[in-house]
């Protein structure tokens, strides 16, 4: 196991930044810790880093007991939003600090900051100081600093946060590669959805201090474990069951004021009325790239965001202000979730129908 | 068309603007005008007679007192004024502004004021001199004295020009973990991490309360005896010339510490420049 967090507890003041999570992450996999700000994301991963201590539970890593290790002794590698670069050190300085510190012999730190500059793509900048790199090469700075004393575990908090969307998409695929060539146990933590599904083996979803899911990028976008989860990952259209969508494809087991999620793409448009179809107004069309986005109007008056294949609008001619008809393909109902009619013994309980 | 055209003389008077032309005349009429002054002064004596007078014994062992102190007095700050700083920055405690406005005691205090406080407890009855003389230590009349007299008044340098510097990196917290996250323990982390961008302001800090001691008369005069190869520095030494209607001993040793000045300037600029090499 390369990390295993137990039933961890800690607060700031009264505020619970992160309530008796529980965590493992197997060796060498590559995993995201997705939620909002403020759900705990990055203070576990500071518990984890030793930058935290927990009020309650234990931290393990690679097995051993890391609850009390100081941050220096933990052999973890962090890396920071904002890098956290030592402004007054070259590239190469930089690189090979927590070497140094090791007291590694200088032709090992020479020959090894040497491979790290390659594995980061900056060779030839390594006298640079970090105040004359791009925002992007100082994160793969910062990345090689982190790597340079082969960590047990790796620690990323919002990485990529700091950079342009385009240096961001770049960096994403390349620290998945790199992670494929090191191997190393990661763990990063985003906002960004489509971040962690593009990045991570495995994405454990936080909201208000608790893990909510942890799963596969599929299972969590395909089986979310909880309201939450479902709207968090991936667009989605939130309606109550007694809609007039639902009308002939009434959802069994949930009560008319359930919600009712469905993905925007989990919907059939069709410009001719049918069975089990429902009469909907275009009040919008957006074209997003590879999809056109409809904002629709049901007849009962809720709102409804459908997304359309490029092909597929173009064979079906939409235009502004034209009624078409709609159906679910799949949605989903968690009717045991806080706030909702039926409780299933205090478990949030997917129907999928 | 509401934008009023203006065309631009053509020559030297392109360059012509009022906060320039001003700052231009300020600082001639200010600083110039009385420094080439006093060296036209001092040239009207012959070289010879210059280096003669510069050159005196008594005036050798007055700049070398002046130096030696200063430096003692500048070395002994540096490190409190980083410790001053810090604490400053980093320990909130009750107060911590009264103790921030306290630092900046030996700016405001009249000096001569700063000198007879200093001279009424380091005598021989006073509160720490009472202390210090069954130990053969005697401070007031002596070049001790001169010392701390310019600790005293150059003790707020190091602690101004760190502090800010200090104070802005409280927002990058970061820099101090990423350390401490490679393995660095807190003495590590320290030393290489946060004390080298501290250098330049510790450095100008040493050398403007340097240059600020080298200068000082008021406090110096009433807790030193003002004797020759015993506690005599230069300022003094030029009042003692003045009284003895010398002008020209006054002026030419007036200028010799006017280079002085000028040296630690320029080693001044020389560390901030340094101190912005990785931009």
């Amino acid at each position: 196991m390369g990390i295993s967090v137990e039933q961890v507890t800690k607060s700031f003041g009264s505020f619970r930044a992160v309530d008796n999570v529980n965590l493992e992450v197997d060796s060498g996999s590559l995993v995201a810790l997705l939620g909002p700000s403020g759900s705990g994301k990055s203070t576990l991963l500071r518990l984890i880093a030793g930058l935290e201590q927990p009020d309650e539970g234990r931290i393990y890593l690679t097995g051993k007991d890391a609850t009390y290790q100081q941050v220096q002794d933990r052999n973890i590698g962090f890396v920071f939003q904002h890098y956290a670069l030592f402004k007054h050190m070259t590239v190469r300085q930089n690189i090979a600090f927590g070497l140094e510190i090791r007291k590694t012999r200088p032709a090992v730190i020479k020959e090894r900051v040497e491979r790290l500059l390659d594995l980061v793509q900056l060779q030839g900048l390594g006298n640079r100081y970090p105040g004359q790199l791009s925002g992007g090469q100082r994160q793969r700075v910062a990345l090689a600093r982190a790597l340079a004393v082969e960590p047990q575990v790796l620690l990323l908090d919002e990485p990529f946060g700091a950079l342009d969307a385009k240096v961001r998409k770049e960096l994403r695929a390349w620290l998945r590669r790199l992670h494929e060539e090191v191997h190393v146990t990661t763990v990063f933590v985003t906002h960004d959805q489509e971040e962690a599904m593009e990045v991570a083996d495995h994405i454990v979803v936080m909201n208000q201090g608790k893990v909510e899911q942890v799963g596969t990028p599929a299972e969590v976008y395909d089986h979310p474990a909880s309201p939450f989860v479902m709207s968090f990952v991936g667009p989605v259209n939130v309606l109550p069951a007694a809609s007039t969508l639902f009308r002939d494809t009434a959802p069994q087991g949930v009560s008319a004021q359930t919600s009712v999620f469905l993905r925007p793409h989990d919907i059939l448009v069709e410009t001719e009325a049918g069975e089990a179809l429902t009469p909907a107004r275009i009040e919008r069309l957006l074209h997003l790239g590879s999809d056109v986005q409809l904002d629709l109007l049901l007849e009962d008056g809720q709102a409804l965001t459908v997304h359309l294949p490029r092909d597929k609008f173009s064979e079906l001619t939409l235009d502004d202000q034209e009624i078409i008809y709609v159906k679910p393909k799949a949605a989903r109902a968690f009717p045991g979730a806080p706030g909702s009619a039926s409780q299933m013994n205090g478990r949030p309980h997917a129907v999928v129908f | 068309m509401g934008l009023t055209l203006t065309t631009r003389p053509a020559g030297l008077l392109r360059h012509f603007s009022w906060p320039w032309a001003v700052t231009l005349g300020y600082l001639g009429v200010m600083l110039l005008l009385p420094t080439l002054a006093l060296i036209a002064k001092a040239g009207t004596e012959t070289p010879a007679d210059i280096w003669r007078i510069a050159t005196d014994p008594v005036a050798v062992s007055a700049y070398q007192v002046t130096v030696g102190a200063s430096l003692a007095a500048a070395l002994v700050n540096t490190p409190f004024g980083v410790l001053v700083a810090w604490v400053l920055v980093r320990y909130p405690f009750p107060g911590r502004r009264v103790v921030d406005a306290l630092v900046d005691l030996p700016f405001a205090l009249p000096t001569s004021v700063a000198g007879l406080t200093l001279a009424t407890i380091y005598s021989d009855t006073g509160w720490l001199g009472s202390l210090l003389a069954p130990l053969g230590i005697k401070v007031s009349f002596t070049v001790y004295g001169v010392f701390v007299a310019l600790v005293f008044i150059s003790l707020p340098f190091v602690i101004r020009t760190v502090q800010p510097v200090l104070q802005e990196m409280q927002s990058e917290p970061e820099i101090e973990e990423a350390a401490r996250s490679l393995g660095a323990n807190a003495p590590q982390t320290f030393w290489r991490v946060t004390l080298p961008p501290l250098m330049p302001a510790i450095l100008t800090g040493f050398a403007l309360g340097f240059s600020r001691a080298v200068g000082e008369f008021g406090s110096v005069v009433i807790i030193a005896s003002g004797i020759p190869y015993k506690d005599l520095v230069a300022p003094v030494l030029v009042f003692q010339r003045l009284e003895q209607y010398d002008y020209s001993g006054a002026t030419v040793i007036g200028v010799v510490l006017i280079l002085i000045s000028l040296v630690v300037l320029l080693g001044i600029n020389l560390i901030q420049v340094w101190g912005k090499r990785y931009g």
